[in-house]
């Protein structure tokens, strides 16, 4: 029998601390990357220096007022709802993915995703509303949705498994209703429909970083309160109970801030698809079990939605791709892999 | 160091939705000593463990936890006081040993309490313990189902909690590690004075070390007490409808069950 030291398992500890930094500041790095990309490129070429002027502007005097409105009014404000709600995709993402054990289980996949979009098109076909209205009307689809979700897979608690089933015919049901209101609609609203269902950052505006920010701000303190219940959680019901958790409390909350953070990303950018799918996943893949990886998930969403927006700003140099479209052809080869690594592992989840 | 927590079921009801599985059921678990619960298929002794763990709540009656009903106790406080290695627990994707026997020390950790020396000595200790020191930082899907049941054990022994409650531990084991097992536990009844209950399925191995033993039928205890004083042919024929003789085990000098099936009988022995 090996006696293990205590220093052993300190030294272990430590490799897997220090492994998680360095992930950490890679993705940190790479974004920091990606934004200074964002600042710079675009149709209307403006000098590295000048965008690092207008970004002081508010507090140095404007030099340039045209090269001002494009750096403060159009460049970041995309850039700053890019990363939140890339951000709060991640988030929501890895906090279900966790929680039900099972990568197919983002929001984008069993259904609240679905709740938000059937509910912005039957607000912009039936009631005729555009804008903000739209945002409130996803954000109560996909709150809705969840709370339907919840009650339906209820037995005595809720079971993983059940929420992903019914998650899933749900999402088959709303898409079933998108496409009959679809049916019902004119030419114009079927355009602003789509423009809304594939999910873009085009119309970004500074109110809009800004009223997220504040959402993200708001549900930021109970992740941090619920977040360690993830480690008992994902041993399985029993071993949670096992191990002190309060399960259904810990769980209910958990999922309430997954919701939320979902919901309230889908009513700023549309439902931009795959981003919360593929963030759980890549950052669990990144950190080698060192960890839960839920920050690093928000810093890889952020990243993802980031990297989309840009290569469906400039990739075509004659179109501008809704970010949706870029994130859907990564993600969708991306659940291809997931597929195909998982079977060959012979691991579900 | 006085480590006699008690626990004991009093009128105890279980079961799932509507069907009971467990019925008025009274036991005392004896303090400083190893139990072992035993009984054919859905007798009910996974269902009794997991009442008397805490995680399934009682239809009717309670299991009390140093006199407090611990369905009412703060589960957390349960958890320092109470370790449990369920069934089927699920291993995390791509988690390593040490982290995963790591999450049994997070009842005594809290916001204003992160990981310190103690928890490291912990799951040092645990690992050591069940000679899983080796595998520290291997992840634990690359692992043996023995192995990986050895991990799950070290989990529960992180906890260091004076009762530990194991649902059938030695399964997916060969022979000499499910006595490695058993020989594990026993030390920590023995030299580290706790209490623990075990439910197991090897009959022989259960009457060899088990200091109190419980055996199960339809949701009740049919016999309890030393497995030399109740372990009879006529409780294994009630227990399990299975006609056996009882020999002396020439190790342990504890009873040594011999099945009789209806084929490869040499001797007949009428009952």
């Amino acid at each position: 029998m090996t006696i293990l030291s205590l220093e052993t398992i300190a030294i272990v500890r430590r490799q897997r601390l220090s492994h998680a930094r360095r992930v950490t500041f890679g993705l940190l790095s790479a974004l920091l990357l990606a934004c200074t990309a964002a600042m710079l490129l675009g149709d209307f070429p403006v000098p590295a220096l000048d965008v690092v002027q207008s970004l002081f502007s508010p507090l140095t005097g404007s030099a340039n007022r045209s090269v001002d409105f494009i750096v403060l009014q159009v460049r970041l404000p995309r850039l700053c709802l890019a990363l939140l709600s890339g951000a709060a995709f991640g988030l929501s993402g890895i906090i279900f993915q966790t929680l039900l054990r099972n990568p197919l289980a983002s929001p984008d996949i069993i259904g609240i995703a679905h709740g938000a979009s059937a509910a912005a098109v039957f607000c912009i076909i039936i009631l005729g509303w555009s804008g903000l209205s739209v945002s409130l009307g996803a954000f109560a689809g996909a709150m809705l949705t969840a709370l339907a979700i919840y009650l339906l897979a209820w037995r005595n608690g809720v079971t993983a498994y059940r929420v992903v089933l019914i998650g899933i015919a749900t999402a088959a049901m709303l898409s079933a209703v998108i496409s009959y209101l679809f049916t019902r609609a004119r030419l114009f609203e079927v355009q602003q429909a789509m423009a809304w269902l594939v999910g873009s950052l085009n119309a970004a505006r500074p109110e809009d970083s800004i009223v997220l920010a504040t959402m993200l701000v708001l549900v930021l303190p109970l992740l941090l309160a619920l977040v360690r219940g993830l480690d008992g959680l994902e041993l399985g019901d029993d071993t949670a109970y096992a191990l002190g958790t309060r399960v259904e409390i810990t769980r209910l909350g958990l999922m309430l801030v997954g919701v939320a953070l979902a919901a309230f990303a889908t009513a700023a950018v549309g439902p931009v698809g795959f981003v919360a799918f593929v963030s759980g996943p890549i950052a669990r893949r990144l950190m080698g079990g060192a960890g839960r990886g839920v920050p690093q998930a928000a810093l890889v969403g952020a990243l993802v939605m980031l990297a989309s927006d840009l290569a469906a700003q400039h990739a075509l140099a004659s179109v501008q791709l809704p970010t949706g479209v870029v994130t859907g052809g990564f993600g969708a080869a991306f659940l291809i892999w997931l597929l195909i690594a998982s079977g060959r592992s012979g691991r579900v989840n | 160091m006085t480590r006699n927590h008690q626990l004991m079921a009093a009128g105890l009801h279980l079961g799932y939705a509507e069907r009971e599985i467990v019925t008025d059921l009274n036991l005392t678990v004896p303090a400083g000593k190893l139990t072992v619960i035993v009984g054919a298929n859905a007798c009910g002794k996974s269902t009794l463990l997991r009442g008397l763990a805490r995680l399934l709540q009682p239809s009717r009656g309670a299991v009390y936890l140093d006199g407090k009903p611990i369905h009412q106790m703060p589960t957390r406080e349960v958890a320092t006081l109470l370790g449990v290695l369920p069934q089927s627990p699920i291993a995390p994707e791509a988690i390593t040993v040490a982290d995963l026997v790591g999450r049994g020390r997070y009842p005594h950790q809290g916001w204003f309490r992160r990981w310190t020396s103690e928890d490291d000595a912990a799951v040092a200790q645990a690992l050591s313990a069940t000679d899983m020191a080796a595998f520290a930082d291997r992840p634990v899907d690359e692992l043996s189902g023995g192995q990986r049941q050895r991990v799950w054990i070290a989990m529960a022994l992180a906890q260091q909690t004076d009762l530990l409650l194991l649902d059938e531990p030695t399964t997916f084991l060969d022979i000499n590690h499910q006595v490695e097992v058993l020989d594990l536990l026993t030390d920590l009844v023995k030299t580290g004075g706790r209490t623990v209950v075990v439910v197991l399925h090897d009959l022989n191995l259960a009457c060899r070390y088990a200091d109190h033993i419980v055996a199960m039928k339809s949701g009740t205890i049919i016999a309890e007490g030393q497995p030399n004083e109740i372990i009879t042919e006529a409780v294994v024929h009630d227990v399990f409808h299975l006609t056996a003789h009882i020999l002396r085990d020439p190790v342990s000098n504890t009873p040594l069950i011999i099945p009789v099936g209806r084929h490869h009988v040499a001797k007949v022995t009428a009952r």
